[in-house]
């Protein structure tokens, strides 16, 4: 019995605190990764190569910040999940405007350029 | 946190339905006031996505061209125009100080309480030169006659934009930095060690308070991410 408990604090103790690399690795790919977003406007890179670029390396920094400075990867799935699924709301939200962002668009092509 | 009790729980997917289906705390292992602020964070994100997205629909449906950003973010390195240069440094200091604040957590975590005070403070003065640099680009930009409502580089929707959301992440910084330099002192004056009852809440202290406030000052970064990708590089 004893012997369990002991186990299970050593375990605890790997939960809560991290050895100080893993931190330092995340650190420095963000450093990395902001490195080559910035790069992706130095070579002015134009078209979809820029736009997949630019969200490529913000949702893989986005992700490593949450992971893992914010210890999502360590947390328990229905915390998780509580906190993601939502994100779907604002998906569907954004493709609601791309769609009203359009309309609004071309009748101001319409009405403001062409002049009715 | 310290629950040993957690171990014996189904992990995984199975967890899912028999934590929520506990009939007890939902958030097993997770302390109160890091549940709230997650759910304080959740909201601020749909706030954010809000101005984010409105941006997007402005800037989608002008028939004026949108300023070319990286003219407009350009600053003069040695007579020599560096595009976007102020940003990257402000991505980079912002940077800089998530990791300090991730060390920080961790020193808390193992009571280590100098090294633990020390980073809240190189965190809180990263802030601090995050939100002076943020000045000099918003004085710098109302000098070159950008306002809410004009600007002379295109779209006039481009000022109120800009102010809106890189005002409302400063002002998240600027809090951030507020309660950073308190926790410092509360770490330093040891507070978290004897478990001392705080001035506002009258709550034992408990280094979980140091996640909670690293927790804050992580998303103030990782919104500062969704902003350099869409509305300085995009």
């Amino acid at each position: 019995m004893s012997e369990n408990i002991k186990i299970d604090k050593n375990k605890e103790k790997s939960q809560t605190t991290h050895k100080i690399g893993i931190y330092l690795w995340i650190w420095g790919l963000l450093f990395v990764l902001s490195f080559f977003s910035y790069m992706v406007d130095w070579y002015q890179f134009q078209g979809m190569l820029r736009w997949s670029l630019i969200l490529f390396f913000m949702f893989l920094k986005a992700g490593l910040i949450m992971a893992f400075f914010m210890h999502l990867f360590w947390e328990r799935y229905t915390l998780v999940n509580v906190l993601l699924w939502p994100m779907t709301a604002i998906a569907c939200f954004v493709g609601l405007m791309v769609a009203e962002a359009q309309y609004t668009f071309f009748s101001r092509l319409i009405y403001f350029v062409l002049g009715g | 946190m310290s629950d040993s009790s957690l171990e014996n729980l189904p992990k995984g997917w199975k967890s899912v339905p028999s934590d929520l289906g506990s009939d007890q705390t939902a958030f097993k292992g997770v302390q109160w006031g890091k549940a709230m602020m997650w759910i304080f964070l959740l909201s601020d994100t749909f706030i954010f996505s809000c101005f984010l997205i409105s941006y997007m629909k402005g800037r989608a449906s002008t028939v004026i061209d949108w300023p070319n950003t990286s003219h407009v973010f350009s600053l003069d390195f040695m007579g020599v125009p560096v595009p976007l240069l102020l940003i990257a440094i402000m991505t980079f200091v912002l940077i800089t100080s998530s990791g300090t604040m991730a060390l920080a957590v961790k020193y808390g975590y193992e009571k280590n309480k100098k090294m633990c005070g020390w980073f809240i403070l190189a965190t809180a003065i990263g802030g601090l030169i995050f939100v002076g640099m943020q000045a000099f680009e918003w004085s710098k930009l109302i000098h070159e006659g950008v306002r809410p409502w004009s600007n002379p580089f295109g779209a006039g929707q481009f000022g109120s934009y800009f102010f809106m959301i890189t005002g409302f992440h400063g002002t998240h910084v600027s809090i951030g930095v507020i309660f950073l330099f308190i926790f410092a002192r509360k770490v330093f004056r040891g507070d978290f060690d004897t478990g001392r009852r705080g001035f506002f809440t009258t709550m034992k202290s408990d280094y979980v308070s140091i996640e909670i406030l690293g927790l804050y000052w992580h998303f103030v970064d990782l919104v500062w991410v969704f902003i350099f990708a869409f509305f300085y590089l995009w």
